[in-house]
């Protein structure tokens, strides 16, 4: 029974240092910032996803009771439904603005060019 | 155990059922956040006159409530390893380590939100403001909401020791905690990190 503790409170143990690791490595990623804008918003993005994972496992043991099935289909589609509405808010937005301004397309797409180097 | 009407198969048939539905309730409640963060993030350009986002957060105070909330998310897994091997004396002491953990975080978090508004930053300033007060109160709310459950929770496991109920209770509390836990990660990134980029 002892063992048994000792064993799952490593595992607590190991999910919590990990998520530490991967906290830490994002704040002075960011505080200490040395490369580009972009680069660094996909490595936290990353690290992010991956402390996602290490707490799935680690903390709210995912997959691993006796019938994992039904709670696994609940969080896929949980997850689709979850970047339809973030991609898709987040990309519909960006274009709306654009559609906002008070151009001809003609000068639309010319300003983007300007300012984006590139049209739609 | 032995005690209780209900057979061992039903327990654990019932523990499943209910797991299962509070599992659905937290990936519904996902999606009430990802709604949120989607709105955060279309919104954030828009400060108007006020200030940006770079300008207002203060990044030590945020990784201190961070490391806090994960603290706390550990000893509550702790806790209730701890009831399962029955060591309930220690569990206690997770359970006491979670609430203040949780109170501790809390305290930082309307800190933070006291100052901005003191200097008139607050969710009429701007689109951008308005945003960041609704997404990171509504993970507040469900961390003190949390808090709660925790305290009627112990109050009940005193009264009544550990029933099946209970037990099934603190687990369910657990997994809510644990959630709240990864919805501030994400916080902490686009949020926080995301912001002074």
């Amino acid at each position: 029974m002892n063992r048994g503790y000792k064993k799952e409170a490593t595992r607590y143990g190991i999910g919590f240092v990990l998520s530490l690791i991967l906290t830490f490595t994002a704040y002075f990623l960011v505080t200490g910032a040395s490369f580009s804008g972009v680069g660094i918003m996909i490595a936290i993005g990353a690290l992010a996803l991956v402390q996602l994972i290490v707490q799935l496992l680690f903390f709210l043991h995912l997959a691993e009771e006796a019938r994992p099935r039904l709670r696994l289909a609940a969080f896929g589609f949980m997850f689709l439904v979850l970047t339809i509405v973030v991609v898709g808010s987040i990309w519909i937005m960006y274009h709306l603005n654009y559609n906002m301004m008070d151009m001809t397309p003609d000068q639309k797409t010319q300003y983007m060019m300007e300012e984006k180097g590139s049209g739609f | 155990m032995s005690l209780h009407t209900k057979s061992q198969e039903e327990l654990v048939e019932r523990n499943y059922k209910t797991t299962v539905g509070f599992w659905i309730y937290l990936m519904t409640d996902s999606i009430l956040f990802a709604s949120l963060f989607a709105m955060y993030v279309v919104l954030r350009p828009g400060v108007a006159a006020g200030p940006s986002s770079a300008e207002i957060f203060q990044m030590p105070m945020v990784l201190a409530e961070t490391i806090i909330l994960l603290v706390s998310s550990l000893t509550c897994g702790l806790a209730l390893l701890a009831f399962r091997y029955k060591r309930p004396r220690q569990a206690m002491g997770f359970l006491l380590a979670t609430f203040i953990a949780g109170l501790g975080f809390l305290a930082i978090e309307l800190t933070e939100f006291g100052t901005l508004i003191s200097e008139g930053h607050s969710w009429t300033q701007s689109a951008f403001l308005s945003g960041f007060f609704t997404l990171v109160a509504t993970h507040g709310i469900h961390i003190a909401v949390g808090l709660l459950w925790l305290v009627v929770l112990v109050i009940m496991y005193k009264k009544r020791g550990m029933t099946p109920k209970i037990a099934r209770q603190f687990g369910l509390f657990g997994l809510f905690w644990h959630f709240l836990d990864l919805i501030w990660i994400f916080i902490f990134t686009v949020v926080y990190l995301g912001g002074v980029i």
